[in-house]
């Protein structure tokens, strides 16, 4: 039930989002969602895109050095307090969140936050217990 | 079982060895003396006369030579030949200040090939090899020196020079070469191509004869890793003659020093006193036997120790260690000595790539040192915190080996470029 998180490693260059993104773009691969952490020196780019396999062979060809991780797409409510009730279901069960961005996509009065978490059993007890989906890979539209 | 090119010599007992060298250096002194004004001054300044010198043992007497006699003599104030005798011109790269011009009579190109030869032949080379000769063709010396001795030992002698790596890996596998000759980090650089690649199965690589650059003992086991091959170092200074002033053996445990042609000594580098076998210092060179460049005494900067120690190769030639680094390649940042190949020791035992790029600049009176290193994937993750830490745990190597911090860099994988001939390991930016 995981989907699976394209990391790429970016100097601190003006232009190597760019560079990534047209890469992207020439094999008409479509990005669901981004986001960028960054120290002083380098960054990474996280992304959730409708071809994984395709995206990381062409950026591994371009030599850029990626790396694939699972990572979990959370349906939520898309009002206002939909983000805080999942939170909070987290905070309550002590599950820590390493970090979460949210998907482009929204359906139906539903948003979806991409999530990585340390402790999945406890996560994925936690979602059970308060009837909180979990999003497939099929779902999305990702291959 | 020992490979020997001219075992007569290569096994000498030492007594004899010792008599050679006093004949051929009392005859080098006075060749000197009546050929090199320049040098003749020097002795004439220490009031030494060539009667002063009757063997090894009055060697310390005599004036040393060093970079800043060849930069005065320039270029051909220290030939001992007239130029229509000389044959030869090779000249250093120049990269650490003003160029080395070395001049060759045809004696002088003969014994240097042999020199040359004896390290083919201690790598297992025979006239059933064929010798890739990938080092640069040119000025420098260390195509034409591997070409020379791949001819007195018959070997089917490549002469591709540096550059163009499809091309050498094209000829590396139609015509099966047994032996690749060129620098270590182009050798490197040719492992990680034939692995992308995927032609692991059509080279036939046996052993390779790598020198002219500092490289580690993990940078060696990773190319005789990578390419399947027993990796031979080899030295040798422009200066001297080119490749082949020493060599390795199979037992790999240092390079024997062709003693019939070169005397080696170490010396204290402040005070110029001879230390004794087993000391680490700067080494010196007194070529016995060369006309058209006949340098004695001639101070190498490089930092290294030498042993008598018997080799289970048979050969008696004393063995230096791998030099330390060249003092030239020595940087002194922060009034601490680094030498590049101690930053590659860190990097290899680390697990990354040997390909890095040391800058150091000057910002208000103070060093900056900054190393650019190349992302591996066992270090990249999804999360910053990791990679951080990898990169922490780096700065941590650094920083013990070296005894002052680097700033490190980390950059996309190949970013950095990768050598075709020598590689630009320092950018020095400092305007001293």
């Amino acid at each position: 039930m995981n989907i699976y998180q394209i990391s790429v490693f970016l100097e601190n260059k003006a232009g190597k989002l760019a560079e990534v993104t047209k890469l992207l773009a020439d094999s008409n691969v479509d990005i669901r969602a981004i986001s960028i952490a960054e120290t002083a020196e380098y960054g990474l780019a996280r992304l959730i895109v409708d071809d994984a396999p395709k995206a990381s062979s062409i950026l591994l060809q371009h030599g850029d050095m990626i790396s694939m991780t699972p990572v979990w797409a959370v349906e939520v409510p898309d009002r206002p307090g939909g983000l805080y009730e999942l939170l909070t279901a987290l905070a309550e069960a002590h599950v820590n969140v390493e970090y979460m961005y949210s998907l482009f996509t929204h359906r139906e009065g539903c948003a979806y936050m991409v999530m990585r978490i340390a402790d999945e059993p406890k996560f994925l007890s936690t979602l059970g217990d308060r009837g909180i989906k979990l999003m497939t890979m099929e779902e999305l539209g990702l291959k | 079982m020992a490979n020997y090119y001219q075992p007569e010599i290569e096994t000498m007992p030492y007594d004899q060895l010792r008599q050679l060298q006093n004949e051929r250096l009392v005859k080098q002194v006075r060749h000197v003396w009546d050929n090199v004004p320049y040098y003749r001054k020097k002795m004439e300044e220490k009031g030494l006369t060539p009667e002063d010198i009757q063997s090894v043992d009055d060697l310390h007497k005599l004036p040393f030579l060093t970079k800043a006699d060849l930069r005065d003599a320039y270029p051909y104030g220290l030939m001992g030949k007239p130029k229509s005798e000389c044959v030869r011109i090779h000249s250093t790269s120049g990269t650490t200040g003003k160029r080395v011009m070395a001049f060759y009579t045809q004696h002088d190109i003969d014994l240097w090939e042999d020199c040359c030869a004896r390290a083919i032949v201690a790598a297992g080379g025979t006239k059933e090899d064929v010798l890739h000769v990938s080092y640069g063709y040119g000025l420098f010396t260390g195509g034409m020196g591997l070409h020379g001795g791949g001819h007195k030992v018959g070997c089917l002698t490549l002469p591709m020079s540096s550059g163009n790596t499809d091309r050498q890996l094209q000829f590396m596998e139609d015509l099966g070469s047994t032996i690749l000759c060129c620098t270590p980090s182009y050798a490197a650089y040719l492992a990680e191509s034939i692995h992308e690649r995927g032609l692991q199965d059509k080279i036939h690589l046996k052993a390779g004869i790598f020198g002219a650059e500092a490289w580690s003992e993990d940078m060696r086991r990773d190319i005789e890793n990578k390419l399947g091959i027993k990796a031979y170092d080899i030295f040798g200074l422009t200066e001297l003659s080119g490749p082949g002033v020493s060599f390795e053996c199979e037992e790999q445990t240092g390079m024997h020093i062709n003693e019939d042609h070169f005397i080696a000594e170490i010396i204290d580098p402040d005070t110029g006193e001879v230390l004794p076998e087993g000391t680490k210092g700067e080494l010196v060179f007194t070529s016995l036997t060369k006309e058209a460049f006949p340098l004695l005494r001639y101070r190498t900067r490089d930092i290294c120790v030498l042993s008598r120690k018997k080799c289970s190769c048979g050969r008696t030639f004393v063995k230096m260690a791998k030099p330390m680094g060249r003092s030239d390649d020595m940087l002194i940042i922060r009034g601490v000595n680094v030498f590049p190949s101690q930053i590659e020791t860190v990097l290899m035992q680390q697990g990354y790539a040997a390909n890095y790029q040391i800058i150091v600049d000057r910002v208000n009176n103070s060093d900056t040192f900054e190393v650019m290193v190349e992302m591996t994937p066992d270090m990249f993750s999804d999360s910053l915190a990791k990679v951080a830490r990898a990169e922490k745990e780096l700065v941590g190597a650094l920083k013990s080996m070296l005894g002052i911090a680097a700033k490190v860099k980390l950059v996309a994988p190949k970013s950095i470029t990768r050598s075709e001939g020598k590689a630009v390991r320092v950018i020095d930016k400092r305007k001293i």
